[in-house]
């Protein structure tokens, strides 16, 4: 089985993260693992040693979502949460993002949006930040990172489409 | 903070598209104004106002040839954006990993939305 493609990020305006990754399934069940609990804890863990003991979900518009991890060894928590401002089964979901204890201000605007084409779903999710300063803190508190990076993954990092 | 403000001028220099295309072309090697006005449909001072603000990121330096003035890429400097971004892109990718076994797991037991509840 042909497995789905590699995650792309990119940069492409001045307060946004753009995400995109394609994804072997129809996007009724991408949009699942997204937004049922019992689904989204299963995955959305970040690095190893975390789980996810709070995934509440309150799937409206104006609806509240909260999620709390939690490291396995410390017990050390993170929480954040947000409002849904638009949802649009199995395609699309706007919600607003903010962590407990911000590490950026204001809180950021994430937008989900799936395709689905020939059994392939493709997922792009851009997050914006309020501000160009908001996204320098994220920058910033992730620069402590000893992640070398060669620059030969430019090509890939900024995978947009080039005019020529 | 000094730091944060360099990286702001290197993501306000890599936020249009042309001057990554510039980026690119010059990842494959040292060019003069001239040359990397070619492939686009810009006049040369278009082209060297880009190249300005990629200069101004230290994204891009001259090189020693007083003619051609070539222009050419500083990896370093673009290597503290891609440190940032590439820690970024792990964390993700490992999630959607777990999102892959998921799916293949649901794709397996029929799932129904909403029964599960």
């Amino acid at each position: 089985m042909k497995r789905a493609g590699a995650l792309q990020l990119t940069t492409p305006g001045e307060r946004d993260l753009v995400m995109t990754r394609s994804f072997d399934a129809s996007r009724m069940l991408v949009f699942d693992a997204h937004t049922k609990p019992e689904l989204v804890r299963r995955w959305l863990l970040g690095p190893p040693g975390w789980s996810m003991p709070v995934c509440e979900i309150d799937l409206r518009v104006g609806g509240k979502y909260r999620y709390v991890w939690q490291h396995d060894r410390d017990g050390t928590k993170m929480g954040m949460g947000g409002v849904y401002r638009e949802i649009k089964a199995p395609e699309r979901i706007v919600n607003t993002e903010k962590f407990d204890e911000a590490w950026y201000p204001g809180e950021a605007v994430g937008t989900l949006v799936l395709v689905e084409q020939g059994g392939t779903t493709t997922l792009t999710h851009t997050m914006r930040y309020e501000s160009r300063a908001a996204r320098d803190a994220v920058i910033k508190s992730n620069m402590e990172s000893g992640v070398a990076a060669s620059y030969d993954r430019l090509a890939e990092l900024l995978a947009e489409p080039v005019h020529q | 903070m000094k730091a944060t403000h360099r990286l702001d001028t290197i993501f306000a220099a890599l936020a249009d598209p042309t001057r990554r295309a510039i980026l690119a072309r010059l990842a494959s090697g040292q060019a003069s104004v001239t040359e990397l006005a070619e492939p686009f449909a810009m006049s040369q001072p278009a082209i060297s106002k880009h190249l300005k603000v990629l200069e101004r990121a230290g994204l891009v330096s001259r090189g020693r040839d007083a003619q051609r003035r070539p222009r050419r890429l500083e990896p370093k400097r673009l290597g503290e954006v891609t440190k940032w971004l590439e820690r970024y892109r792990r964390l993700w990718e490992g999630n959607y990993q777990r999102l892959d076994a998921l799916l293949d797991e649901l794709k397996t037991k029929p799932h129904t939305p909403g029964d599960d509840r």
